[in-house]
């Protein structure tokens, strides 16, 4: 029989087969404490029950590890745990029954020297040549400063998949691009222009975030936390802060929840239209994309005003925010709305007639829901194919759990969906703006802060422009961060692409990369 | 179709037309770099961008710059796709480990004479990621830099009188 919560049935199950999963009630989650040996068989009768694979990570306390996995349904989150010792840092990958997990394993591998027994491709991937095979960045003995080379040699000799056979030629591109994009690196094989076999291979930005998040005090984590993705600076903050939060035990006043919303709807609606302008460049319809930018500008403008910065960057600290709203600003901000809302009205008609346009995006890079679901995918790529996941209905934080908007859902699963879903997102972003301005109360928009006890740990969700953002976080003592990490949709999204683009022509591959836009700083962390 | 001229026609040229003070000043700037392009470059200089690093905010600006409102390329400034046609490298981000060799590349593949613009803190000194085992900061620590362009990250309209200083040198 299945209850309502999916938690109860898994225990359930795992107390059925002997299998002990020691319970600790985090401020968000609930944390399930599982001996390594059960790690993959976990996983097993996880997705048996369809519960979708979040984030993965790994820390090094003294001389253990402890390894996290995250899993969701129906909104509620739990944290799993095991923890294996330093002197034989191995367990079972999760990643042959979560392909979601791949990438993440991977990372965890070359980051701890942690071994994922029977992991479906246990090539390394953060890695490329800044230090040396059997060094582990994030063990607390790796100085901060490794022992570079005066110059890092190029990553010339990674393994890609090979292809052979009459006609079948590679393309290598990257790491620098020939658009103003970030670097990674994408590898080709294609008969005539038809693309056989993707592989990305990314880790070019890695900058070492969650060694240099080490030691910070709450304030300079959140200005950290605002540069793992620039195009997500409100989205990482927020989850990083309300981590933080939580884990202090500090509630943000209803004020500040409202303004932080507010931003974090106008970097929605800013990062879609510049998207929905960059699909519409890739297939050389310069109209959308000249309007589209057009739009982009003035809203940066706003936020230039009101907010004083136009990417929105440090306005979210720990406890709040530090930008109040005049009466002014919000009936600028209502203008705006209204606004916005008259030229897309003009311009989306004109694209919608448009056939050259639904030729190139139609039919276009296509995701199946299963493969959509299978690698965990979220936000716009996602919910175009299917999948409807949405952190601000599903498990909903302030100011988010007052408010009413539909999550919008396509299930083509085609560039034209992901375009779409985005137009969607918009409108719905404009109504919660204008929502969060009618509820705004007065009073305080920072909360004093208090220093958490050492080893209290949270984990946060918040709905991102590009979907569910995870924050992880642990105090030392003195208010100091033990533990930071961040997971950026990019990371469950990025795979995705490799599949989308099967079967398309090489000259569509950067409108089927746009229609994704991972972020490479966000995934490379 | 009829829509999509009806569109044109009514948004106008918003280069010209949007009259805020801000904009003047872009347009005064504009002109001056126009004609030390004119002179000293034959009527234009071509960009490669690279990000060597960055969090992808710089980029946003760098983007900004060929909207509408900026229209760089009515100066005669425009963005190439290979370093080999290009006079300036905009160079963004601390500069990672994992591009430290395909930046010095992108320099060696750039024909001189060149210049080099560090864009954004982190460019300039390393910002918020510093040197460490996976960054080796500032641009200048890789690549001889000839101008910074500061801001976190700078706005279009600070990108563009970088430009202005690169070429007033
Ligand atoms: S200067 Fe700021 S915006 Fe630019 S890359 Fe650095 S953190 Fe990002």
């Amino acid at each position: 029989m299945s209850s309502l919560n999916w938690t109860t049935d898994l225990l359930n199950q795992l107390v059925s087969e002997n299998i002990t999963a020691e319970q600790i009630s985090l401020p968000s989650t609930t944390l399930w404490q599982i001996e390594s040996i059960h790690w993959q068989h976990y996983a097993e009768l996880a997705i048996q029950q369809n519960v979708r694979w979040v984030a993965g990570w790994a820390e090094h306390v003294q001389d253990r590890f402890f390894i996290n996995a995250c899993f969701e349904k129906q909104g509620i989150y739990v944290l799993l745990r095991t923890i294996v010792n330093v002197a034989k840092p191995e367990l079972p990958s999760q990643a042959t029954v979560y392909p979601a997990a791949n990438r993440s394993e991977r990372h965890t591998q070359d980051m701890f020297g942690i071994n994922f027994i029977g992991h479906p491709d246990n090539r390394r991937w953060t890695r490329h040549k800044a230090w040396a095979k059997h060094n582990y960045p994030l063990r607390k003995d790796f100085p901060l400063q490794g022992e570079p080379e005066a110059i890092t040699p190029p990553d010339i000799d990674y393994p890609f998949v090979k292809a052979y056979g009459a006609g079948v030629y590679e393309i290598p591109v990257g790491p620098v691009h020939a658009g103003i994009i970030e670097p990674g690196h994408f590898r080709f094989q294609a008969v005539g222009e038809l693309i056989l076999n993707l592989e990305e291979r990314l880790g070019y930005v890695h900058k070492g975030i969650e060694k240099i998040a080490e030691g910070r005090t709450p304030e300079s984590l959140a200005r950290l936390a605002g540069r793992i993705s620039g195009d997500t600076t409100v989205g990482h903050c927020w989850a990083a802060c309300r981590a933080m939060e939580q884990a202090a035990g500090v509630e943000i006043p209803p004020r500040a929840a409202l303004i932080r919303g507010i931003l974090a709807e106008r970097e929605r609606v800013a990062n879609h239209l510049g998207d929905m302008g960059g699909i519409c460049n890739d297939v050389a319809f310069v109209f959308a994309q000249m309007q589209f930018t057009r739009l982009r500008e003035l809203w940066l403008r706003t936020n230039a005003t009101i907010f004083g910065h136009r990417l929105l960057m440090d306005r979210i600290v720990p406890g709040g925010v530090v930008c109040d709203l005049s009466e002014a600003s919000c009936a600028l901000i209502k203008e705006d709305i209204i606004l916005l809302r008259k030229e897309l009205s003009e311009i989306m008609p004109a694209i919608d007639l448009n056939s050259s346009l639904e030729d190139r995006l139609y039919t276009a890079g296509y995701l199946s829901p299963e493969i959509a679901s299978a690698f965990g995918t979220l936000g716009y790529v996602g919910l175009a194919s299917g999948q409807d996941k949405d952190v601000r209905r599903d498990a909903p934080y302030p100011p988010y759990d007052q408010a009413t908007f539909k999550v919008a859902l396509e299930d083509q699963g085609d560039i034209a969906s992901r375009f779409w879903v985005r137009y969607k997102q918009i409108n719905a972003a404009l109504k919660l703006i204008a929502q969060f301005i009618e509820r705004l109360v007065a009073g305080d928009i920072l909360a004093e802060w208090q220093t958490p006890p050492p080893g209290s740990e949270s984990l946060s969700m918040i709905e991102g422009w590009r979907g569910e953002i995870t924050a992880y976080i642990r105090f030392d003592a003195d208010n100091k961060i033990a533990r930071f990490y961040p997971r950026d949709p990019s990371i469950l999204n990025w795979p995705a692409l490799e599949k989308l683009t099967l079967n398309n022509i090489v000259p569509d591959f950067p409108v089927c990369n746009k229609s994704l836009n991972g972020s490479y700083s966000g995934n490379d962390l | 179709m009829l829509q999509l001229f009806k569109k044109i026609l009514t948004t106008g040229i918003v280069t010209e037309k949007y009259k805020a003070p801000k904009d003047d000043e872009l347009e005064k700037l504009g002109i001056q770099i126009k004609r030390h392009i004119d002179k000293k470059f034959s009527g234009s200089i071509a960009i490669r961008a690279i990000d060597a690093g960055s969090c992808n905010g710089c980029e946003l600006e760098i983007h900004a710059l060929n909207n509408p409102y900026y229209d760089i390329e009515r100066f005669g400034i425009h963005f190439v796709a290979s370093p080999r046609h290009a006079d300036v490298l905009l160079v963004t981000g601390p500069v990672s480990r994992h591009m430290q060799t395909a930046l010095l590349r992108t320099y060696e593949a750039t024909p001189n004479p060149k210049w080099v613009v560090a864009v954004g803190e982190c460019a300039a000194c390393g910002g918020e990621f510093g040197v460490s085992y996976a960054s080796c900061g500032a641009v200048s620590n890789v690549i001889p830099v000839d101008m910074v362009v500061a801001g976190c990250p700078p706005t279009p309209l600070a990108l563009m009188k970088g430009l202005l200083g690169l070429i007033n040198k």
